[in-house]
This record gives structure tokens, sequence and C-alpha cells, in this order.
């Protein structure tokens, strides 16, 4: 060992640099806030998240919390269009607070319960009053702690019907009742879904509303408008069909 | 420097690649009746000659097959069929795979591989654990994963575990009468449990004994003392942040006489859950192998799947994985393998592993944004990616891979490296030497700290890794600082490789075909290896035209390394014990699988 340690002391140097970089940006936020002892406001948040900053990159969650990506996924749920009125706006339910139900897109087609690996997701298909099944689940249950957040359910869903949610402060105290969602929890409506992924859900609809343009027109029209409908469709949520290398089942 | 067209790939260093073939006609002259036959899918040998063949292929100048990188057993319906894999790091080139028949379904015997390779003395533990294939000649033939009250051997197809429901998902209970139950409930707990016959619970106690497969070390610390040797148990509380592993380590004083690694305390039989699996349900299983390099093990995974497949994945994609995969090489490497040795070396309240835990930190951002989670990432897809990279991700990307990096690592470097602590905890501790570390199939950064030149992105070059200038870091001595030093070096040509890929990427398709949640895979065997963060991380599938594989083995890459723990730790005190351990850099959900 050398009689002085120089390398050691060069670290300790580099070290107190790192602690000094990191307290300009928080010492003018808190100066702008009025406190000079609490780190708060948004702008702490970005800002040490950023690739840019040399000090400390921490942010106190859970006074501060930093906005999730929009590709951020972890317990799936299901989408309702809701009632809309004449101006095409939702229709809030004032006894719940939650919006109408309108439109369930869920169809019990069972791929995502198929597609999960965990298996945690359990689908009774409805059965009407002639005893033939019907195109909408009477019971729908996920475990969310048998959950692995994969998403795979939400990407192979053909009717948008199951999305990722972005909600992941989920503890609890019991396992076995609160974290078994059923039907009615799981449900939630297009609005949420567009406030948590616009980009998804503005690509989706375009997707929609050129298919049923293409409906409408005349056939020639519509078969190339179909394509590129069904182009941008692929692109957001893949279908199922048949392609040379993969068989399918 | 910009990335290499496809033609201007020049053949690897070593390409001089052999097929099963010739090596099946070269081994038949010189093994008489060892080679039953000799097909592309591997070399069947007989079970009588399988150690002369091993020998041979060895000790061959032409093949050098020096390198065991495993063995692993299949459990056809009508025999067991023992499969090695074996490489050379001299030549390099692609594994070669040997077969060995086992007809006797009630007492499958061959005798052990330990004469040429002392690696398969840990991995034949595991063929034993899992598939009751007994090994002639092997000296501490017990369980490995499992405990000695554990009925039965999980990886045969007879084998129900306790939840069993269905020999392959989806299961029939989910749709479209899914009317949820708590699966536990099915079970009660104490009636899962089987014993083997004689078999007493309760009189259980524990083996104390170690066996001692390394030299052995007659003098302790103190002769001059009248000392007695005792077993102290290390774990499986762990001892920094490693997981839950233990040791069984003889100590006289504070010296290490013997040590025995003890696993299986998170062990869910990844492998078996991966054959009730259907091929896309393993993807987000692989990321839980080893959780600080998921997208690693992903691409390692698919790109198996995809040679059976035939599927070709566009340009953009190789791209995409080859990004993923060195970023994902410097986090961990930066938390893992320096950040942690440092704690394990008593460092754990210096700011050390923060740092590393800092720029981690941005980059799991990156890989949440691309791909939806931070460590559990399901990015990869059969032929493709699960979507393309959003806006803005290729300028944070170039903003880490061209500012930020570079001078972290050299800040790193001056703190860790020039450390005069570190130097004495670190030089000459936990020697490997290099004939040793090929001999026991170790791999990464560790074999390449002992001065071995073998890196898979170079010896069998997957993905697009053979368009890239990038230079394998290797170490003199061998020993933890060496380890450490080619880890930093590592991070600097992944940064290379990742400046030039963030430069190069081209726009373009991101899935090839169409997207199928379920679909068969062709008849046929395939082992995919790639050069994880961690090291030579391979997939063993085979598939009976089937929606879930027949058989999903993993080739985990510290676990193997761990074989090496005594022959590296005997003679050295026990604090330098954890140093050592922290240097193998273990993770222990690949490790216990």
């Amino acid at each position: 060992m050398k009689l002085f340690p120089t390398g050691t002391l060069t670290g300790m140097w580099l070290v107190l640099k790192r602690l000094l970089r990191s307290y300009p940006n928080d010492i003018q936020e808190n100066l702008k806030a009025g406190s000079l002892f609490r780190r708060t406001g948004p702008k702490v948040g970005s800002e040490r998240a950023s690739v840019t900053q040399q000090g400390l990159i921490t942010v106190e969650y859970p006074e501060v919390k930093l906005k999730p990506p929009e590709n951020f996924r972890f317990i799936p749920f299901l989408i309702y269009e809701p009632v809309t009125d004449a101006a095409g706006k939702p229709i809030v339910d004032a006894a719940t607070g939650k919006e109408q139900i309108g439109v369930e897109r869920c169809t019990a087609c069972g791929i995502c319960a198929k597609v999960c690996p965990p298996q945690c997701i359990w689908i009774v298909r409805a059965v009407g009053d002639d005893g033939k099944p019907k195109p909408r689940p009477s019971e729908f249950f996920i475990d969310i702690d048998v959950c692995m957040n994969c998403g795979l359910c939400a990407e192979f869903c053909p009717f948008d019907a199951i999305k990722m949610d972005n909600e992941y402060e989920l503890a609890g105290y019991e396992r076995h009742v609160n974290h078994i969602y059923d039907y009615p929890t799981l449900l939630k409506s297009t609005t949420y879904y567009e406030s948590i992924k616009p980009t998804d859900y503005a690509a989706e609809e375009a997707a929609r509303q050129a298919k049923e343009d293409a409906k409408t027109k005349k056939p020639a029209a519509a078969a190339k408008e179909a394509t590129t409908a069904a182009a941008a469709v692929k692109k957001v949520a893949p279908t199922i069909s048949d392609s040379p290398g993969i068989e399918k089942e | 420097m910009a990335v290499l067209s496809p033609e201007q790939v020049k053949p690897a260093e070593y390409s001089k690649a052999f097929d099963p073939e010739s090596v099946g006609a070269l081994l038949k002259e010189g093994v008489a009746g060892a080679v039953t036959s000799a097909t592309s899918a591997g070399i069947v040998v007989d079970g009588d000659k399988l150690v002369d063949a091993l020998q041979w292929l060895k000790d061959s100048p032409d093949l050098v097959y020096d390198y065991f990188s495993g063995v692993t057993a299949v459990d056809w319906p009508d025999k067991f069929e023992l499969v090695y894999h074996l490489a050379s790091t001299v030549r390099g080139g692609p594994t070669l795979t040997v077969k060995v028949n086992l007809n006797d379904k009630e007492n499958p015997l061959v005798s052990t591989a330990a004469s040429v390779y002392r690696g398969a003395l840990q991995q034949e533990r595991e063929v034993y654990d899992f598939f009751g294939i007994k090994f002639a000649g092997h000296p501490n033939l017990r369980r490995i994963f499992m405990w000695e009250g554990f009925e039965g051997f999980p990886l045969r197809k007879s084998y129900q575990e306790a939840y069993y429901e269905q020999d392959r998902k989806p299961f029939e209970t989910r749709w479209d009468q899914g009317h949820h139950i708590i699966i536990e409930d099915r079970v009660p707990w104490h009636d899962n449990v089987i014993y083997p016959k004689d078999f007493d619970p309760t009189a259980f106690k524990q083996v104390r004994e170690i066996v001692r497969v390394a030299p052995q070390i007659s003098d302790g610390d103190h002769k001059a003392l009248k000392t007695q040797p005792i077993v102290v148990s290390v774990g499986p509380q762990h001892p920094s942040t490693h997981g839950v592993f233990r040791m069984n380590v003889t100590l006289d004083g504070e010296t290490v006489m013997a040590l025995e690694p003890v696993f299986g305390y998170l062990h869910r039989n990844h492998e078996k859950i991966g054959e009730r699996n259907t091929y896309y349900m393993n993807v987000p299983f692989t990321d839980r192998l080893d959780y600080l390099s998921g997208m690693a093990m992903e691409t390692g995974y698919v790109i198996g799947v995809e040679k059976m497949m035939n599927l070709k994945p566009p340009e953009r994609v190789e791209y995409i994985r080859v990004i993923m995969n060195e970023f994902t090489r410097i986090v961990s490497h930066m938390f893992g393998g320096i950040g942690q040795v440092y704690s394990d070396l008593g460092a754990f309240f210096t700011p050390i592993v923060i740092y590393g835990l800092e720029e981690r930190e941005l980059v799991l951002d990156l890989f949440e944004s691309a791909s939806g989670s931070r460590m559990m990432c399901n990015y990869m897809r059969f032929g493709g990616v699960w979507r393309d990279l959003p806006e803005g991700w290729l300028e944070v990307a170039h903003e880490l891979a061209f500012n930020r990096f570079p001078r972290v690592v050299d800040e790193m470097e001056t703190y860790l490296v020039h450390n005069e602590i570190f130097d004495v905890r670190a030089k000459h501790v936990g020697v490997l030497p290099p004939d040793l570390a090929i001999n026991y199939g170790v791999s990464g950064p560790m074999l390449r700290g002992s001065g071995v030149k073998y890196d898979i992105r170079r010896a069998d070059p997957y993905s697009i890794y053979d368009r890239f200038d990038f230079d394998i870091p290797v170490g003199k001595n061998g020993d933890i600082y060496d380890r450490m030093w080619c880890r930093i070096q590592e991070i600097r040509e992944s940064i290379k490789i990742l400046q030039q890929a963030i430069k190069g990427i081209p726009s373009g398709e991101t899935m090839a075909g169409k997207k199928a949640y379920s679909f068969k895979v062709p008849k046929g065997e395939v082992y995919s290896h790639i050069e994880a963060p961690r090291g030579d991380f391979g997939w063993y599938l085979v598939s009976d035209h089937n929606t879930t594989p027949y058989r999903y083995h993993v080739r985990a890459a510290d676990f193997i390394n761990l074989a090496t723990m005594d022959q590296m730790c005997i003679g050295h005190k026990i604090g330098d014990m954890v140093g050592v351990l922290g240097s193998v850099d273990i993770i222990m959900g690949s490790v216990d699988r």
C-alpha cells in the first residue's frame, strides 16, 4: 500500500463534488416556493429525473410523483364507451360520480384469458334466455396478485376492450377479496383511457373512424381505405391471423 | 465508426466451425464404436464410450472442445436423452451437441464426465435432481435445488406439481365457465406435501458434511494453537443483496478450509413452468430469470424460437435489440457487477452502489417508456419487438451514450480502480486460473478476467453483433480486481457499440409477419446462447410440433460460475469470501431458476 492514499482522496473529492452539484437547483426552486427546507413543486421532479442532471436524481416520493410514460402498464382494466349527450359529452351519473355505461366492448371471446401467462383472468360467457351464448361476459375476474403485468392481454385483444392501467399504488391488507377485481371494478370509461394514453386512444379512434367511413363509401374507394385502416389497426392492436412461419392453433 | 453493412462483415476471427456431421465422422475414427449417429441435431454417443468420446473431443488438436457449456436431459416416452453442449474457447464457433440415449427408464445410469470437465460436477447434480438420472463415479450426487425430503423428479413428464391443473396452458377452467376460485384452496396446506419412502421429516437433519472437491488445505490459521475446524452456515439471509443463498463453510480460525454453495431457496422450477407455457407466455417469464438484465434474457429466448420458426426480424429490430442489450449490460455491470462488489467488500455506506443505481435509473426510465415496464420489460417478440421506440427516445439514448456514460465511467474508474483500499482487498484475492475457469465452464467477465478471450458476441455471433467494432477486454491474474476491471472496460466497449448503433439505426418495420397469440412450432431443437451481462446464457428448446415447448432448458451462467467458489476461496479469510462471492456477480433469479 502506498504511504499516501492519493487514489482514495481523489475518490472522496469526486463524491464531494457530486454532492455539491445536487443543490443549486434545489435552492433556486425552494426560494421560488418560499421555503428553504422543502423541495416541492412539479419542476423538481422532472428536472431531477433528466439525463443532464449531474447531482442526485431522486425525487421525494410520495410527495413528488413523476408522471409515468404513456406506454407504462400495470394492471389490466376493461373499457366501456359512456353514454353521451347531444353535444357528445359523457353523461355523469350523479349517484356514483361515474360516467354512465353505454357500450361495453368486451365480447367474452376469451383471447386475453388464453394468452395470460399466469392464467389470472377468469371469464364466464353470458348466456341469453334462449340458452345460446351471448357476446358479453357475465362474470369477469382478474386476480391482481397473480397478474404479472406483462400486457399480453391488451396486446392481443381484437376489440380494444382490455387495456393496461397506470394505477400502481395497490397495496392492501387483504388479498382474497379486495385484490380480486370483478367486472364492475374493472370497467372504466374511454374518457379515462384517453386521459392516460392519449396517443394510443387517438390512433385507435382514427382507425375505427376510417373503418366506418369505408363501410359507407363506394366499394372501390372503400376497399382502398379499408387497407389503410387495417394497416393502422395493425400498428395499434395486432389482429390474429395466419401467416407464413406462424401456424395458428 | 460506422456500422458495417451485412456484405462488409468478414467471417469471424475463428470461424473454423465444424458441423456435427463432420465432427461425428472424425470422432468415429478417433474413438472406435463411440458414435451411434451424427446428424445436424448433434452426435449421438454410446453411453459406455461417453467419457472416452468427451476426452477425445477435448484433446483433439483440431477440434479442441475444451469448454463444457452444459448438460441437461430430455424425458422422452421411451428413453432419457442426455444432452451435452460443448464449445471451444480456442477457435470459437457454434456449440456442439453430444447426446446419450438412456433406454432404461427405471434405472438410468451413465458415468460422470467430471474426469474430463470439472464443470460437470455441479450440473450433473442438477440433472440428477430433476430427472433422477444417476452418474456413476460422481463424488457428491445429492439433490441440489430440492431438499432431501422431496419426493419425485420434477422435470420428468410424469411429475405433477402441487398446484397442477393441466399439462399445458391455457387452462380450460378460465374460459368460458371461468368461475373464480382461489387456487390455494383447492389443495389445502399440508395436503400437498409428499415425502419419499422411509423419510421422517421430524427426524431430518441437515447434512453438515462438506464434500471437498477443491484441493484440500490442511494448515489453518493457528497451527501453533490447537484449533478445530467448524462448519459455518453463511446465509440463507443474503450477505449483502444477492438474494437468498447459502454457503456451508468449514473454517479453521478465520481461514476457509472447504466451501459448498447451497442452492434452491428461490427455486420455482422455471423450466417446468416453461414447458406448461405456450411460447409467448414464456417471454415475460424470462424477465424473471436474471432480473437485472431482463432485456438480454428475452433476446436469448426469442432468438432461439425465431431460429426454430425460421423467422428473420427486420433490420430496425436487430438494432433495437443491440441497443437494449448494451444498455442492459452497462447498467447491470454498474449496479450488480461493480457496485455490489463494493458493498460486499464492506463499502456499503459509501455512495458507490448508489451511483450505479442512479445511472440504472435513467436507463430504466428509457426501458419504461419503450416497453411499459422498468425491469420486467416483456419487449421482445418473435420476429420483432412489441412496439417501435417512442418519439424522442433515441435523443435521450444519444445523450446517455455520447455524453453521460463516458463521463460517468471515467469517474467510476477514478474512484474505484485507483482506490488503495480496494487494491488491498481485491488484488490477488479469489484467483481463478484460466485453465480451471475453462474447465469449469465459467463464462462472462469472470472468464475474461482470468485472461481467456471468449465472448459469445465474437465467438458465435448472434443478432448483428458481427457488424460492430468493439474489443474484448481481458484481465491478467483472474482475481477480484481483474473481474472488476474487465467489467469497467466492458462498459466502455458497450458504449462504443451503443454509439454505433444509435447512429446507424435505420427506420422501418418492427415486426416480421403478423402476430398470433398461439401457434405451433415446427418439430426440432435449438440451442441459442447469448453473451448476457453475467455470461453465457443458453436456451435449449425442443419442440414436438405443439403450442408449448417439449423441453425448455436454461443454461444460467451465474449458477455455473458459482461452482468455482470453493476453488477461489480456499485458503483465504472469511471476509474475503464475501468479496469473492460479490465478484462472481450472481442473481438468484437465474441461479435458482
